[in-house]
């Protein structure tokens, strides 16, 4: 198992509230990594440090060995490590076939390609990861006038338009229409089976993580409190009493 | 087949109309000329405040820069500029037909760059800024401009320069700065036209939706930002040579920089016509500067009172402005809606995992 992201003793503090406290973690590459912890815990705030949304205060982020924590969130991105918003984030005004062009690779874009049309088969890869995602035949509506649940796998096919490395997802499921999780769990298996991307998932329904996930990283107060299988965690009494609640587990089991 | 036709057809019309207005109505050319240096405004304004979101009160800048350069390269060709604008003991001057479209043309060039590269250089700093800040700071620029030639006496100060006279008769000169006026904005829109075919286009809309998702994405976004106020200044610093040269006097705040009349006209006309549309600013630019002239012909003294009144109607109940309105009205004639179609091909469509979904 290779460690594609590795963060060593990361800190984060927000004046004087400490939102991460040397956290040290490993993603390993082509698996679905899972990060859980109660509201506050510092999961978004790990999840800026790491595609450099803010500096770090101290510790290292590397990402295929390189060290990243010095560089800009657009740099970042560019190396193949993404993230897709809590607030889901895509471009309202455009429709979902412009939203997907605009989010081809760019990493090997020169000054001229400013004033270059998109390629043509780069049309037909974004209809295909529209109809992915189940959005194929609303592509030529603006993007905000999609529900919530819509937007949020819209934002989710245009990461994959990226062809991003590792696909950071901050809370995937939530606000989505419970009979479509299921489609979108599957989707997020298949993004990793089909197209390589290494997933690292921020996710408050248990079930969902604990099912998708091959191992959990558990956040409290802004330290790590545990690492394991999703088993391993689930019966961990520290996460239990953190955060599932004393009874949690009868009912999982 | 039939589409791109009726499309050339009406490109056509449209040159051919601009040609045949000077001859037609003789006595407004420079009326005319006047709606194609609007139309250019409107365009230019449009590329970072309709596209791009970035809402400049201060483009009218790179105008007044373009006017001052162009002028100082006419006299600096063959004088001592100092010693041209100088308010007393003035040198005797004249200039030869070939002096003349020399120095015209040497200033046209050197008022597109210096005002492209006025465009980078200040975009350095005032490109990081956002919304109101970004107004308030392109304003700033425009504003301390105008203050800062009306002191510098190199170029006259507030007294101002007189240009090189045209050498011809006077229905020529209007005709000649007519046609330069009307290359000018058709070439400002056809660029554009291509451009908003390109890549630029959706970047730009992306920045303007959410350019924090745009950097996240890892998109260019400064390279675009400064590309799109580049090209502004490229424009509008020849709309201002050539205007300079049609007014035949530079002042600097009325002439030169002149932001609460024309600086804000451009926000207005894209306003009216539906900015972030390729055709928004040019309608807007029409039927303000129709306006504008009726008014001024028909209303004075209330002419001021009566923009003021069209301004507050398109704002208050138009936002949208008239291209933007047509768009949201009948949004499946652009495209708008949704394909019953299934799916983009049939392997796709065979997978069960898509069906379910579907």
């Amino acid at each position: 198992m290779d460690a594609i992201i590795r963060c060593t003793e990361v800190s984060k503090a927000y004046g004087g509230v400490i939102a991460n406290d040397r956290i040290s973690l490993e993603v390993p590459a082509g698996r679905i990594t899972g990060l859980i912890g109660p509201n506050g815990s510092g999961k978004t705030t790990l999840f800026n440090s790491i595609v450099g949304y803010h500096p770090i205060d101290a510790g290292s982020i590397t990402f295929e060995g390189r060290e990243i924590s010095r560089l800009r969130t657009q740099q970042i991105s560019r190396l193949g490590l993404l993230r897709t918003f809590q607030q889901t984030r895509v471009y309202k005004r455009m429709n979902c076939v412009e939203n997907m062009l605009v989010s081809i690779p760019n990493r090997s874009d020169a000054f001229w390609s400013m004033f270059r049309g998109y390629p043509a088969d780069a049309t037909r890869r974004a209809e295909r990861l529209l109809d992915f995602v189940g959005l194929y035949q609303k592509r030529y509506l603006t993007a905000g006038s999609l529900s919530f649940g819509q937007q949020k796998l819209l934002e989710f096919a245009m990461a994959l338009m990226n062809e991003p490395k590792v696909l950071l997802l901050d809370e995937p499921t939530a606000g989505i229409n419970p009979t479509l999780i299921n489609g979108l769990i599957d989707r997020l298996r298949r993004s990793v089976t089909e197209f390589g991307v290494t997933l690292f998932i921020i996710e408050h329904n248990m079930p969902v993580i604990m099912g998708l996930a091959d191992n959990v990283y558990c956040l409290a107060n802004g330290r790590l409190l545990a690492h394991g299988t999703p088993r391993e965690i689930q019966s961990d009494k520290r996460v239990l009493n953190a955060y599932l609640g004393e009874n949690y587990g009868n009912e999982a089991a | 087949m039939n589409r791109s036709l009726s499309k050339s057809l009406f490109y056509g019309a449209i040159v051919v109309a601009g040609l045949a207005a000077p001859l037609l109505f003789p006595g407004y050319t420079f009326a005319i000329s006047g709606l194609w240096v609007m139309i250019l405004f409107a365009l230019t304004w449009d590329i970072m405040g309709g596209q791009m979101g970035y809402n400049s009160l201060g483009n009218i800048f790179f105008f007044g820069i373009g006017m001052y350069v162009c002028a100082i390269v006419q006299v600096g060709l063959y004088y001592n500029v100092a010693a041209y604008t100088a308010p007393s003991g003035q040198i005797d001057v004249h200039f030869t037909p070939h002096q003349y479209y020399l120095g015209l043309t040497l200033g046209i060039a050197a008022a597109a760059v210096v005002a492209t590269l006025f465009a980078l250089l200040f975009g350095q700093i005032i490109l990081g800024l956002r919304g109101p800040y970004f107004a308030i700071g392109t304003l700033g620029i425009a504003l301390a401009a105008g203050e800062l030639f009306g002191a510098w006496n190199y170029v006259g100060g507030g007294g101002g320069i007189a240009l090189p006279t045209f050498p011809g008769d006077p229905g020529d000169r209007a005709l000649f700065f007519y046609i330069l006026c009307f290359i000018l904005a058709i070439a400002a829109f056809a660029f554009l036209k291509w451009l908003y075919s390109t890549r630029f286009k959706l970047v730009a809309n992306a920045i303007r939706d959410d350019e924090e998702k745009a950097e996240a994405m890892g998109l260019y976004t400064k390279r675009y930002k400064n590309l799109g106020f580049a090209i502004s200044a490229f424009f509008l610093g020849i709309s201002g040579a050539l205007y300079g040269n049609m007014i035949g006097f530079i002042e600097p705040v009325e002439v030169a920089f002149p932001v609460i009349t024309f600086g804000i006209f451009m926000v207005v006309m894209c306003l009216i016509g539906g900015k972030g549309t390729l055709w928004g600013p040019v309608i807007g630019a029409a039927l303000f500067h129709v306006v504008r002239q009726l008014t001024w012909t028909y209303m004075l003294g209330w002419q001021w009172v009566a923009l003021g009144g069209l301004i507050i109607v398109s704002v208050v109940y138009f936002q949208q402005g008239i291209v933007g309105w047509v768009l949201e009205r009948w949004p499946e004639r652009f495209g708008i809606r949704v394909d019953e179609a299934g799916s983009p091909d049939e392997s796709l469509d065979a997978d069960p995992v898509n069906k379910e979904a579907a």
